[in-house]
């Protein structure tokens, strides 16, 4: 009976919806994952709506209103277990750009009547408000790498997701280094895995949408990147771009830029 | 009796966040809001300063669902400012990428957004209980357009390989032969997907909408054409703002646009369609004859079959593209930047997309301004709910507010999009 599947809820904040349109996406699994959970809140898909706790919530978006500020905290309180998924959620997303800059400007840059628009001074990841279970990377998230979290949270493990770096994919799959054989500037060896090398055999450097990895030698990247021709302010920008906030990146993009 | 509000708080089944009221006196419709609260993010305001490359990277974040719309208007726009005309292959390749976003796209909001309200459930997943086979074909439609991404673009959300000026790789022949045995099977289902849904029971409701799509001489539009109306109007993207413009309201942080001295209009399926019968090729023509569609729609309701309509041609059309295919000799043209001004409007699955932006002379963004469809439909919207909703109110409550939100979720909103974008309130008093 539906009554004994644990019950899923996917929440929106600021976001493009890329990262749980990534769930209707898996349309193999989709009515297997369907068969599993009961999905109790997922608006984007469904107009049921169970109120009530959820044994996994899944968060996509960053926080950027007061409103929404308010909303996690019940979202929280409501969840057994909460996951993050993608960059906004995990580091605030391309919104965080406004971190930088004075959110008041850009409101007046889109808005005729900003005074009309009620939004934070910056855009910050779920966990600088709440307590996170789980956070998944990526701008978007990889769909087989939600399926996994899914299966871990349903057979009670920590889900397999490798923190290593983007370069580690590429030399697992092979391929030839677009930055030691073409001198493209790449954010491979900082990056967080998850894409599968993705860029690279794209003939193209990695932009760095999945965020830090653990423990990346930003410094000892961009002594290289300079070394290829980056001038300092194309460097500050490929630190902030889809994880402007995210720590390694944060710090890395204000020690360049003049 | 006198007053009567039907509202919803947030809207199911479309993407972003939104909601409606609607307030009925004494019989009749007194006004109608579609009121948006998804929080805006200020692309145009974080894109100054970038470099005119970063664009379609950049942009295509604004949506999850048609970031290949948002590449597409980018790189056009980047091109018009730079003076250079991708053209050849890597023209074709732009077309079918954008082919699997409209078949991914439509076929998303067919089955899974749309559906469930002509078949009364709740979504896909519930009507797959009584529907399995249907939901099954629906899912592996969609992945056939997601296939086309995934190759041309390396992923099927925000896509990596477009560029300014073409593509960072391009595809082996070989590699698309496995595209093009899926493709088959997906125009059938495609065929299959038009006579299901023009089975379903559609409100007799029809309004004499302004319709705004592009226009080519020669195909039926995705990047390249006239944005033309049904009353005469036709102009380049670089005259977009001598015609259209943007207005905000308290209630929504999208913007509402407008045809300057013309009021409300219509972009998406409906108006690409009528604006277009005559370019769909021969097959897809006597389909939508058979699903009972003359040479243009002014149903917003049976907007599900023009959506399968499109589908089937852009199945169609992918497998031209794939047919004809010669490798090009390079991935992209090369581009170097200047002071410029760049303008395009591609056709988004929702409608029209507008970008314009102004360089600077080392190729950074100086201004941004991007229109997304669903911006260009919310006066539309509010209308159709306006002047439909007054037939619907012998409705029980339920059924009324049901009647409403499929009344919006015709246009497939994307409220992430218009965010520079929706709440349903329905007051009966």
């Amino acid at each position: 009976m539906a009554r004994n599947k644990p019950r899923l809820a996917v929440w929106k904040f600021a976001s493009c919806d890329g990262c749980q349109l990534s769930l209707l996406d898996c349309e193999d699994e989709l009515l297997a994952v369907a068969d599993a959970l009961e999905i109790a809140h997922f608006p984007e898909a469904t107009r049921t709506a169970v109120r009530g706790r959820y044994d996994l919530s899944l968060v996509e978006g960053s926080i950027t209103t007061p409103h929404d500020a308010e909303r996690i905290l019940e979202v929280r309180r409501r969840s057994q277990h909460l996951v993050t998924i993608g960059a906004c959620a995990t580091a605030g997303g391309i919104q965080a750009l406004r971190n930088f800059a004075d959110v008041n400007e850009y409101a007046a840059i889109v808005y005729a009547r900003p005074d009309y628009i009620r939004t934070l001074a910056t855009s910050t990841a779920i966990a600088d408000h709440v307590r996170v279970d789980f956070e998944l990377r990526g701008c978007p998230i990889n769909k087989h790498q939600l399926v996994e979290v899914i299966s871990a949270f349903l057979a009670g493990r920590r889900p397999v997701v490798p923190p290593h770096s983007v370069c580690i994919e590429c030399k697992l799959k092979g391929y030839v280094c677009v930055m030691v054989a073409r001198g493209t500037p790449c954010l491979g060896p900082v990056t967080h895995a998850g894409c599968g090398a993705l860029c690279p055999s794209y003939d193209r450097g990695c932009y760095g949408c999945y965020g830090p990895n653990e423990t990346p030698n930003t410094r000892s990247l961009s002594h290289w990147l300079a070394k290829l021709g980056v001038d300092e302010r194309t460097l500050q920008r490929l630190y902030r771009t889809f994880n402007a906030s995210a720590g390694p990146f944060r710090e890395e993009g204000g020690r360049h830029g003049a | 009796m006198a007053r009567k509000t039907i509202k919803v708080d947030y809207l199911a089944r479309v993407e972003g966040e939104g909601a409606f009221k609607v307030v009925v006196r004494s019989g009749a419709v007194e006004s109608a809001e579609l009121n948006i609260f998804e929080p805006p993010r200020f692309f145009e305001g974080f894109l100054r300063g970038r470099a005119f490359t970063e664009a379609p990277d950049i942009t295509a974040r604004i949506c999850g669902i048609c970031p290949v719309a948002y590449q597409m208007s980018a790189v056009h726009a980047m091109e018009n400012a730079l003076g250079v005309a991708v053209t050849g292959s890597l023209r074709d390749l732009r077309r079918l990428i954008y082919c699997g976003e409209w078949i991914e796209s439509h076929t998303l909001h067919i089955y899974m957004l749309h559906a469930p309200d002509f078949l009364g459930y709740a979504g896909a997943v519930d009507m797959a209980h009584d529907h399995g086979d249907i939901v099954r074909r629906g899912l592996a439609l969609k992945k056939a357009g997601n296939e086309l991404l995934a190759l041309l673009g390396g992923r099927e959300i925000h896509p990596i390989n477009v560029r300014v000026g073409g593509f960072y790789r391009t595809p082996r022949r070989r590699e698309m032969a496995p595209l093009a045995e899926r493709l088959k099977w997906a125009r059938d289902a495609a065929i299959d997907t038009a006579r299901w849904v023009a089975g379903f029971d559609f409100p007799e409701r029809e309004r004499d909408y302004t319709f705004v799509a592009l226009r080519h001489p020669h195909e039926y539009p995705f990047n390249e054409g006239h944005i033309v109306s049904n009353h005469g109007l036709d102009v380049t993207a670089a005259e977009y703002d001598e015609h259209f413009e943007e207005s905000q309201v308290e209630r929504s942080t999208a913007l509402h646009s407008r045809l300057k001295g013309g009021g409300s209009y219509l972009v998406g399926p409906l108006a690409r369609y009528s604006l277009n019968f005559e370019r769909l090729s021969p097959l897809t023509k006597e389909v939508a004859r058979e699903a009972g569609l003359g040479p243009a729609c002014t149903n917003p309701y049976r907007s599900i079959v023009v959506r399968a309509i499109e589908v089937l041609y852009a199945c169609e059309e992918a497998l031209r593209i794939i047919e004809r295919y010669e490798e090009p000799d390079a991935p992209a043209v090369p581009i170097e930047p200047q002071a410029a001004i760049g303008f395009a409007a591609t056709e988004a699955p929702r409608g029209l997309l507008y970008h314009r932006y102004r360089l600077e002379p080392e190729g950074t963004i100086a201004e941004a301004r991007i229109v997304p469809p669903t911006s260009q439909n919310q006066a539309s919207i509010e209308e159709d709910l306006a002047s439909f909703v007054g037939g619907f109110l012998d409705l029980p409550d339920d059924a009324l507010r049901h009647r409403c939100e499929q009344t919006v979720r015709n246009y497939d909103p994307c409220i992430s999009c218009s965010t520079h974008f929706l709440r349903l309130e329905i007051d009966r008093g």
